[in-house]
Formats: C-alpha cells, sequence, structure tokens
C-alpha cells in the first residue's frame, strides 16, 4: 500500500457498520468495515454469499447509508446526507454497473447510456447524446447506437450499462456481480473492458464470487461476516486480453 | 430533470402503452363531453326561453287576485273575485308609471263555424291589449271603444282559429259561435307560433272585455289585469305605484295581507333564469361525478403503471433521480392523460352540441365551460396522479431495482 499512499484518496471508509433488522432480530451485514481506496485503483471484493459484498457496495453507491461510521467519498462525508443530495452524488460522482444490466426496456443503447445525464442539467440534449456516442464507442459498440435493448446479446447489453456507467465521467465506477449472468468468454470480454478503463485511470469496484477475477485487478479485498478478512494488494496483474486470446475458440455451451 | 425531458418521458411512457393510456383518457373524454354538453343545452334553453319572454314583451305587469299563497293552499274563492271595474278605473285615473291597462277575463270552449269546430279560450280585453302584448293585426280591425262600451259581439281571431275553422280562407265579417253566441270576426292576429314552451299563442280569441262579462261568463270581476310599465326599468315604480293604487282601492290598512299579487314578466325572467340555472346545475353536477369516477380510474392506471416501473424507478434513481423527479415524471404522465382526455373530451362535446342542435335542442357552448374544463382536467391529472406519484419517489431505490 505505501506505493498508494500519495495518491489522491476516493473512498474512505472509517468503521461503518449496517444492521438491518428483521422482524425482532438484528442483522448486522457490516461489522466495522474501514479501508481506503485511491485513484486508479482496481479493486476486487470477495466472499461467501452473505458475507455483505452487496451491502458494502450499496454504501459505497450512495444508495444506503451506514447504521454506523463515516464514509467519504471524494472528499465529501456522505452519512449526514440528504436524500437529494445522495442522488446528486450518485448522478455526478458513482458509475453504477448492475449484474442484470437493468437498461430501459424498448429503448436504444444512446438513450440508456444518456439517462444519467438526464437527471444533469448541465447537459443539454445535443451533449447528452454527444456524451453518451462516445462512451458507447469506449466500450467497442460505436456501430450499435440506435439498437433497442431487446434487440441486443447479454455480452452487449453489459457494455451498454457499462457505457451508461461511464458517461458521467464518475469519480468511481462500481460493479456488483458484472460478470455474473455471462458465458466464460464474455466474462473475459468485459474484464478485458474493466482493464481498459484501470489503463485510463479510473477507479473501479468489483464485486465478485469468482476467485479467478482478482489476479486481473490490482488489490483485492475478502470478506467474511460483515468484516474484512484480507485484503491484498496485487503486484502481478494478469492480461485479462492476453487470457481471452487463450480460449479455446469454441466455446458453445 | 427538466419540463422538455419530464414531457418526453411521459410521451414515450403513454406512448408504449397507448392502449391502456386511451382507456383511462376514455372516462375524462366523456365525462367533459358531458359536462359541456349539459353546459350548453343549460345556455342554450335559458337563452331561448329569455328570448321568448323578450319578444312577449319585458315591461308587462300582471296583477291578479287573491293573495300570495305561500306553500299551503288558501282558495277562499271571494278572494279570487277582488278585481273590480273600481280598480280598472282607479288605475286609469291613477297611473304615472303605466302606460297601458287591460282588464282580462276569459273563457274556454268549442268555437264552431259551419261544420268545423275547436276548443280555444276567449280572452275578454280593453283596447291597449294588443300594445302591452307587442302583437299586430295582419288583416282587418281591432274593436273599438265603442264596442266595449256596448259589448259588441265582435272579435279577432289567431292564425290557428283561421286554420281550424276557415281552412285558411278569409274569415273576416263571418260570424263564429261560442257557447252558442254569435261573434263577429272583424280582424285577424299576426302569427306568433309556438312559444318555447309548446304553447300554441295562436290559438287564441280576442274581444272586448265587457262581452265576456256580460255575455259569455256574466261575471262582474277580472281574472286579471294586465298592465305595461312605461319601460322595462320602471318595472318595479309601477309594481309599487299599483300596489298603492289598488290598497287604496281596496281600503286595505297598514299592515294587512294584500288580496291581490302583481308579477312582472322581468321577475318571470329572472325566476325562469334561476329554475334553468338549477337544471343546469343539477346536470353537471351529474356529469361532474362521471369525471371524479374518471379520475379514479386514472389514480388506478398510474398506480399499477407505478408498479409494473418500480425496476425503472430504482433504476433512475439509482442513476440519480431524485424522489422529486419521480413523482414530476408520473405526475406530468396522469396530467398529459387527463389534459389530452380533456381535448378529446372538448371537441366530442362540441360535436356533440352540434348534434343537438342538428335536432333542434338549443345548445350554446360558453367559452368558459371550456377554460374549466381544462382547468379541472388538470386539477383531476395533479389530484389523483399525486398518489401514484407520491408512492413512486418514496420508493427504496436498492428494493426497486431489485423488484421482479
Ligand atoms: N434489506 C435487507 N434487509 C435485511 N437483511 C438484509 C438486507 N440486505 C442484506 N441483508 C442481509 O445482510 C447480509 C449480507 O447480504 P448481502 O446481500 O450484502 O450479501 P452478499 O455478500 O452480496 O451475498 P451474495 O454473494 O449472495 O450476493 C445477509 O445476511 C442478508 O440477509
Ligand atoms: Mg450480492
Amino acid at each position: 500500500m505505501n506505493s498508494e499512499q500519495n495518491k489522491k484518496v476516493v473512498i474512505e471508509l472509517q468503521d461503518v457498520r449496517r444492521d438491518f433488522k428483521v422482524g425482532e432480530e438484528v442483522v448486522h451485514a457490516l461489522r466495522g468495515i474501514s479501508f481506503r481506496i485511491y485513484e486508479g485503483e482496481f479493486v476486487t471484493i470477495m466472499g461467501t454469499s452473505g458475507s455483505g459484498k452487496s451491502t458494502l457496495l450499496n454504501q459505497l453507491g450512495c444508495l444506503d447509508t451506514p447504521t454506523k461510521g463515516e464514509y467519504i467519498l471524494d472528499g465529501v462525508p456522505v452519512r449526514t446526507m440528504s436524500k437529494s443530495q445522495r442522488a446528486k452524488l450518485r448522478n455526478r460522482k458513482i458509475g453504477f454497473v448492475f449484474q442484470n444490466y437493468n437498461l430501459l426496456a424498448k429503448t436504444t443503447a444512446v438513450d440508456n447510456v444518456a439517462l444519467p445525464l438526464m437527471y444533469n442539467s448541465k447537459y443539454n440534449a445535443r451533449q447528452r447524446r454527444e456524451a453518451a456516442i462516445e462512451a458507447l464507442k469506449a466500450v467497442g459498440l460505436g456501430d450499435r447506437l440506435e439498437h433497442k435493448s431487446n434487440q441486443m446479446s447479454g455480452g452487449q447489453m453489459q457494455r451498454v450499462a457499462i457505457a451508461r456507467a461511464l458517461v458521467n465521467d464518475p469519480a468511481v465506477i462500481l460493479a456488483d456481480e458484472a460478470t455474473g449472468n455471462l458465458d466464460t468468454r464474455t466474462s473475459f470480454e468485459m474484464l478485458v473492458l474493466f482493464q481498459k478503463l484501470h489503463a485510463e485511470g479510473r477507479t473501479i469496484i468489483f464485486v465478485t464470487h469468482n476467485p479467478e477475477i482478482a489476479k486481473y485487478s490490482s488489490r483485492n479485498i475478502m470478506l467474511r461476516d460483515g468484516k474484512i478478512r484480507e485484503d491484498v494488494q496485487n503486484d502481478n496483474i494478469q492480461s485479462a486480453a492476453e487470457a481471452l486470446a487463450a480460449l479455446p475458440v469454441n466455446q458453445d455451451d | 430533470m427538466n419540463f422538455i425531458n419530464l414531457f418526453k418521458v411521459a410521451m414515450t411512457a403513454i406512448a408504449s402503452n397507448a392502449f391502456r393510456s386511451f382507456l383511462s383518457m376514455l372516462g375524462i373524454i366523456i365525462g367533459v363531453a358531458a359536462v359541456i354538453i349539459m353546459m350548453a343545452i343549460g345556455q342554450g334553453s335559458k337563452e331561448s326561453i329569455r328570448g321568448e319572454i323578450a319578444k312577449m314583451g319585458t315591461n308587462i305587469i300582471t296583477i291578479r287576485p287573491g293573495a300570495e299563497r305561500r306553500g299551503g293552499v288558501r282558495l277562499d274563492p271571494s278572494s279570487m273575485q277582488t278585481l273590480k271595474m273600481e280598480d280598472y278605473e282607479s288605475i286609469l285615473k291613477n297611473k304615472k308609471y303605466v302606460t297601458y291597462v287591460s282588464p282580462e277575463v276569459t273563457a274556454s270552449g268549442q268555437c264552431i263555424y259551419g261544420a268545423n269546430n275547436t276548443s280555444t279560450t276567449i280572452y275578454g280585453e280593453s283596447l291597449d291589449y294588443l300594445s302591452i302584448r307587442l302583437w299586430s293585426l295582419d288583416d282587418g280591425d281591432f274593436f273599438t271603444e265603442e264596442d266595449i262600451k256596448k259589448g259588441a259581439k265582435v272579435c279577432v281571431v289567431g292564425a290557428t282559429i283561421v286554420k281550424e275553422l276557415f281552412n285558411g280562407s278569409n274569415p273576416i265579417g263571418k260570424n263564429i259561435r261560442f257557447k252558442s253566441i254569435p261573434f263577429k270576426v272583424i280582424g285577424v292576429l299576426r302569427s306568433k307560433g309556438e312559444n318555447s314552451w309548446g304553447m300554441d299563442q295562436d290559438n287564441v280569441i280576442v274581444t272586448p272585455y265587457t262581452t265576456v262579462m256580460k255575455r259569455l261568463n256574466a261575471q262582474t270581476y277580472f281574472n286579471t289585469i294586465t298592465c305595461s310599465a312605461i319601460t322595462e326599468e320602471m318595472t318595479d315604480n309601477a309594481i309599487n305605484e299599483l300596489t298603492d293604487i289598488l290598497r287604496e282601492s281596496h281600503n286595505i290598512k297598514d299592515g294587512a295581507e294584500d288580496d291581490f299579487r302583481i308579477s312582472s314578466q322581468a321577475e318571470m325572467m329572472d325566476t325562469m333564469s334561476t329554475t334553468m340555472d338549477t337544471i343546469t346545475v343539477i346536470l353537471v353536477v351529474a356529469a361532474a361525478f362521471s369525471l371524479l369516477v374518471a379520475g379514479i380510474g386514472i389514480m388506478n392506471i398510474m398506480l399499477v403503471s407505478v408498479t409494473e416501473r418500480t425496476k425503472e424507478i430504482g433504476l433512475r434513481m439509482s442513476v440519480g433521480a431524485r424522489g422529486i423527479d419521480i413523482s414530476n415524471q408520473f405526475l406530468i404522465e396522469s396530467i398529459m392523460i387527463s389534459l389530452t382526455g380533456g381535448l378529446l373530451g372538448i371537441i366530442l362535446g362540441w360535436l356533440g352540441t352540434l348534434a343537438c342542435h342538428a335536432v333542434g335542442l338549443p345548445a350554446i357552448i360558453p367559452l368558459w365551460s371550456i377554460f374549466v374544463s381544462f382547468a379541472v382536467c388538470t386539477i383531476i391529472g395533479v389530484g389523483f396522479g399525486y398518489f401514484p406519484a407520491k408512492k413512486a419517489a418514496s420508493l427504496d431505490p436498492i428494493e426497486a431495482i431489485r423488484y421482479e
């Protein structure tokens, strides 16, 4: 971590706890999480089912607030913010990629990608479209601009979702099981894309079940029972592009 | 989100559920059309009745015998005979605000000429009657002062009598029989047709009042006395004047009730207008209830829409939509549904009004009813869209986005 210390801190968690009340019982989904994520890191978060990965990511994405502890995003403390302030924060600083894409049905790729900018009054219609096209080009969908979500493959839809996460030039990209629904080849294509974004200097936090994926990130955080069990730097980042090339060509299943 | 974006999003949502949106509009369309048609019929009837009454002379004042009967029935026969010759003479002598006076005695029965007969009413009047009623003669002459003095058996007849008894041929100089008394026809009244409540104004015979009193009814009192005020504006003064004259003539002490009633055509016009207004209000309220039901229909559809689009709402929130953005989106959608419905309803109402005209119902769309319709539709859109919109805005983004 030493090499990162002179870099800008994008995310800082200070003893974050999140309790859920289920009937009479209290579920401690997060039991005191503290870490810093620096600009340009590609962090994978792993852990068994129920270990609190999604809960943690919802905290990072300002979709939820901690029961206790502080979350500072890009220098702004989140816990005391109002709902609409958090909405604005999600709009300007965060790009969220969901496991099941979550695109608007019957809507073109461009319109889907431009959606976050609809909630930013700084963009007019033309600027929204330009930004959306640029983001789609960045994920390699420059030739699918006017395709509707139901006319695309799973991989293409996930690319559109990634483009949407990029379009507002966020401080951090959050992905929850972004490759969970995809076949091996397409998963690697996504990883190639994330690595490319990482190489461009983006901060990425990637929640996954698949331990393989940790090899392609710069840092891996392991959760268990709402606590950090392991937080390791990966000095030997593998190239997803090479792994993709090495995959057997006929991958029909 | 700014208004143009909201508008676009709402348009897309409505268009992607075009049929359902149309169905929920239908209630509004029918409701607004019903309200507009009802208002138009109310307004149209009112104006046609006012026109009718105005044609009959707005300065006419009618004096009837007997005290004003409030609620209960108080028909003392002697009180029905209070209008006497002395009253008439006293009015003629003292009138200042009254131009014309005609005592009236009537008799109804069969009228015969040759083999033809018809049932009609014979009006005994003074010379002033035509001037009061604004009637005129098409042919022949009215009776004279001399005829009144003698109680001459002469008459002028309406167009219906000419048609029924003379088959349209010239009746002047012919003798008709009413209750076996012969009357010589000396004039024909100009046709006035039916009035708006369907009464034939041409089925009349007018003769000197003395003739009816002496030869037909053998009565010494009048049924009514009809007067005309100098002008419509002077009607109230004329009524006061007539009241004073009659109280004096009847020796009514201060504080005692009148034994006659005086009413003016203007009063009747007001009563008619008020009655029509009441009927219109009842009709419009009934129609407005269908708008209420339509509003509930919209609320229902919007609630379904919010539930169906929970995931979309969650997504929009997760990319930065605030609660107000979401609630505005649904509000605009419901306002657009109800306004579009309102617009179509106005068009349908207008077509309905044309149809009313085609079948002869008087109907005039008051311009303000269109503005009111628009306002009501906006209120419905906001009012019934508010709860669903609020519900949408209060969704939790995490749960909404997971919603299947
Ligand atoms: N809204 C909620 N209400 C109550 N309990 C919750 C809620 N969300 C999460 N939990 C609980 O918090 C714990 C962590 O859940 P979380 O979804 O973060 O796990 P996860 O690591 O993402 O699991 P998976 O890998 O299966 O997605 C679980 O025990 C879960 O039951
Ligand atoms: Mg999860």
